[in-house]
């Protein structure tokens, strides 16, 4: 297949489709309205539904009941949207059904604006909804990786029952970048797909077999049953946390007199900062966490060689991820922070010369 | 060898095209790009604008802080991009829309009356190819032939007149181009 | 030399960004001339919505909240009840008050809330960019509608004064058309009844304005209202739902 020049918002759309994904209800929002619109033209290609629903609150209970019904299904938004998904988010992962919802971060708090940002690292890595869940979290940081992480998201939320968010931002869903698409699944692939959640799902009792009742639900009143249901639930993350930590690392070596740690589009900034501080002799290099939940915490202790005198943390936002990375640290070298607000992204320039401060 | 370019004017005028078509192109031709274009209602009837990064290396940023070459179809284009362009970079701009023009002399300036060498050809909705042209004559930083293939297969059956008088834009402003390369 | 057309003191200096044959600016007007001729201005206060209209709380000259999409009648009832002495009105789009916003303006209506309720319905989000309403005619192209509104699968457009006219409460409720200077003098009137009954603490109000959004629509300004007085009408019929004040109920 060859490349195709196309707007994440689009490509994460394809991509959906092509993973499998035949249901998909949302809500218009900007940054993130190509998205809707793609699937809005293409769903009914394939056979597949797309519904504008009234709200997001509708969106993400429709979400829970495709999901519970054990099909593929995706909805996306943009910040305020997601805020209203969280409800339903959290029933969804108490009732363990797998989902993807995809988040094009803009400015916030509050109707805030629709410039790129990554204010929602906390809401969706630390909460958001209420009581005791974990979301998987996959940041991208090109349209490529975007697309990408379709695939890869469908594939965690089956495999583990979990909602799966993909947490980009409003550059990433307006850019255009060349994508290469993985070939769509093949009838015979959507065929398994359909029926790898019949055991639990609801569907319809197959020819013979005696009368099923499965539940989707998260309510238990007995506390000693919840309980159980929840150390289950972290059962299962523990599981998660050890199998799917990912990150790349950028010019990481023995050299390094700083380390950067920045995630999504705030890292391709960085990674331009860094080609033009290493041609004045300087090392620096970067980690980036491609999941920031699991967190590669390891990888960043790991990261910290001999040498290095100062971690610095860059994020479109006040400063939440670097809490993780302070966490990683363990305090054995200062952990510095510098973000920008309110959609405003920061220049490679800018970044270099709060790197050159450092040496 | 990387070129980082700005392409700025009014809503309308077809300034996120210019990226497009480059970034298309040049995609074709096996470079890297990136096509980055401001978004949000300042884009109704507001200024708009796209930074397109063209690179035989992977792109890091695709934010553009100093162009190698600003396209600006009009005054605020210069206004709020031209101190940025990197000393030694191109500025290409529309005479018939920018009476203030640009007082850097340590960058080439390429001033062209647009307007009206797009109305010659026989429509303002060329304009945008024209500025295209005038790129691609300057810095060769794709070939004409791969726009030429992709406006073709776009246009040759939906409107082939417009096809005929985007390409004669390209070719003036190639020319156009030229001059200055 | 007469003033014809004084800018009314219920607004403020500020322009508005609406696009040009866009009906948003003549509502705003009208509301601020109610207003103005009611002599409530030190006593009023205003909730915008999310969608075009959000700036609304720059272009009023009293006080204004902005709401989160869709919720301005439950921010108008919490000013109302903890203000009972001033008097309150929202101002909503089509997808703010009939979608996203739907529990809030049924449950205000319901509870008979003494607020006002002016309603844009230009049958498409155009803040967004031009993507269906729950007010999009059927067959009707937009963004995510692309073969047109198919109303076997999406239902068919809302009617809103319809739908609150079968609940007790509401005091008022009446459709309006912007498309002609004659549609506007009537629609004035209707502005200028919800604001004097809202003064009387009477009841919930509320007007809708059949309007367009020439941008999304892709007209031009006269064809965009030659296309709304053929299309919208005949679905969004004018007239007075209920008016317990002059006993239509
Ligand atoms: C929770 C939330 N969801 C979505 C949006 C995006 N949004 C902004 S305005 C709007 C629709 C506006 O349409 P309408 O209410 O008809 O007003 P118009 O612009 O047509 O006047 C939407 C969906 C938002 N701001 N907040
Ligand atoms: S987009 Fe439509 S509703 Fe919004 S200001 Fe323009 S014409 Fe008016
Ligand atoms: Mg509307």
């Amino acid at each position: 297949m060859s490349k195709i020049l196309m707007k994440g918002n689009e490509a994460i759309a394809e991509a959906a489709i092509r993973s499998g994904c035949r249901l998909y209800f949302a809500y218009p929002i900007t940054p993130q309205s190509e998205l809707i619109e793609y699937m809005a033209k293409m769903m009914p290609k394939v056979n597949g539904t797309f519904i504008q629903a009234e709200s997001e609150v509708a969106a993400i209970n429709m979400v829970y009941g495709a999901a519970g019904s054990g099909k593929r299904v995706m909805t996306s938004s943009s910040s305020p949207g997601i805020s209203l998904k969280m409800e339903g988010i959290s029933y969804i992962a108490g009732a363990e059904l797998p989902c993807v919802i995809v988040n094009v971060q803009r400015g916030g708090p509050g109707l805030g604006d629709i410039q790129p940002a990554q204010g929602d690292y906390f809401q969706a890595t630390k909460g958001g909804g209420h009581g005791d869940y974990r979301l998987i979290v996959l940041a991208p940081s090109s349209v490529q990786e975007f697309a990408d992480m379709a695939s890869e998201a469908f594939d965690l939320a089956d495999k583990y029952r979990n909602p799966v968010m993909i947490l980009a931002d409003g550059m990433l869903g307006q850019m255009m970048e060349p994508v290469e698409f993985k070939p769509a699944k093949t009838d015979a692939e959507l065929q398994e797909l359909a029926n790898q959640h019949l055991s639990w799902c609801i569907c319809p009792n197959a020819d013979g077999d005696k009368k099923h009742h499965h539940e989707i639900n998260s309510l238990e009143l007995d506390p000693q049953v919840l309980e159980k249901h929840v150390l289950d639930l972290y059962k299962k993350y523990a599981e998660i946390e050890k199998n799917e930590a990912r990150y790349e690392t950028y010019n990481v070596s023995d050299d390094n007199e700083v380390l950067c740690v920045a995630w999504g589009t705030a890292s391709r900034v960085v990674k331009s900062a860094i080609n033009e501080v290493m041609k004045e002799g300087k090392s620096v290099g970067l980690i980036r966490p491609i999941r920031v939940w699991p967190y590669p915490y390891d990888a960043i202790k790991q990261a910290i060689g001999k040498n290095v005198k100062k971690v610095y943390v860059f994020e479109l936002n006040s400063g939440q991820m670097v809490e993780d990375v302070k966490i990683a640290v363990e305090g054995k070298v200062p952990v510095d922070f510098w973000g920008k607000l309110g959609g405003v992204v920061f220049t490679p320039a800018e970044i270099k010369e709060k790197l050159e401060t450092c040496f | 060898m990387t070129t980082e370019m700005i392409c700025a004017g009014f809503g309308g005028q077809g300034v996120l095209t210019i990226g497009k078509f480059i970034a298309q192109a040049a995609m074709q031709e096996g470079k890297n790009v990136s096509w980055l274009p401001s978004y949000g209602p300042e884009m109704r009837g507001g200024t708009a604008n796209v930074s397109t990064v063209v690179s035989t290396e992977p792109i890091a940023s695709p934010i553009v802080s100093f162009p190698d070459v600003l396209v600006a179809l009009n005054q605020p284009s210069i206004d709020k991009f031209a101190h940025s362009i990197r000393p030694g970079g191109v500025l290409i701009y529309n005479t018939n829309m920018c009476p203030r023009g640009c007082q850097r002399e340590d960058i080439i300036q390429i001033a062209v009356p647009m307007n009206e060498i797009a109305s010659e050809i026989g429509s303002m909705i060329v304009l945008n190819m024209l500025a295209t042209g005038i790129i691609i004559g300057k810095t060769n930083i794709i070939k004409y032939e791969t726009l030429e293939g992709n406006l073709t297969s776009f246009l040759k059956e939906k409107n082939p007149d417009l096809l005929a008088k985007n390409l004669a834009a390209i070719q003036r402003g190639i020319e156009i181009g030229k001059q200055y390369a | 030399m007469e003033i014809i057309a004084k800018r009314p003191e219920a607004l403020t200096k500020e322009p508005f960004h609406y696009c040009p044959g866009c009906m948003h600016g003549v509502a705003h007007r009208l509301i601020a001339e109610a207003i103005d001729e009611n002599g409530l201005i030190n006593e009023i206060a205003g909730v915008a919505p999310v969608g075009c209209g959000v700036f609304a709380y720059k272009y009023f000259n009293f006080d204004m909240a902005e709401a989160a999409h869709g919720r301005a009648p439950a921010v108008a009832t919490g000013i109302k009840r903890a203000r009972p002495d001033m008097h309150v009105f929202t101002y909503q789009g089509d997808g703010d008050l009939a979608a996203i916003g739907t529990a809030e303006i049924v449950h205000a209506a319901n509870r008979g809330e003494k607020i006002s309720v002016f309603f844009i319905n230009n049958a498409i989000y155009g803040m967004t960019g031009g993507q269906m309403a729950p007010t999009t005619l059927p067959n009707m192209k937009t963004t995510t509608s692309p073969y047109g509104r198919n109303v076997e699968d999406i239902g068919y457009p809302i009617r809103v004064c319809e739908l609150l006219s079968t609940l007790v409460a509401p005091y008022y409720i009446e459709r309006v058309s912007l498309l002609t200077s004659a549609d506007i003098i009537k629609a004035k009137k209707a502005v200028e009844k919800a604001i004097r009954y809202n003064k009387e603490n009477r009841g919930f109000t509320f007007v809708e304005f059949i309007s367009t959004c020439p941008t999304n629509w892709g007209y031009e300004p006269e064809k965009a209202r030659q296309w709304a007085k053929e299309n919208m009408l005949p679905f969004f019929k004018p007239g007075v739902f209920r008016d317990k004040g002059e006993g239509v109920e």
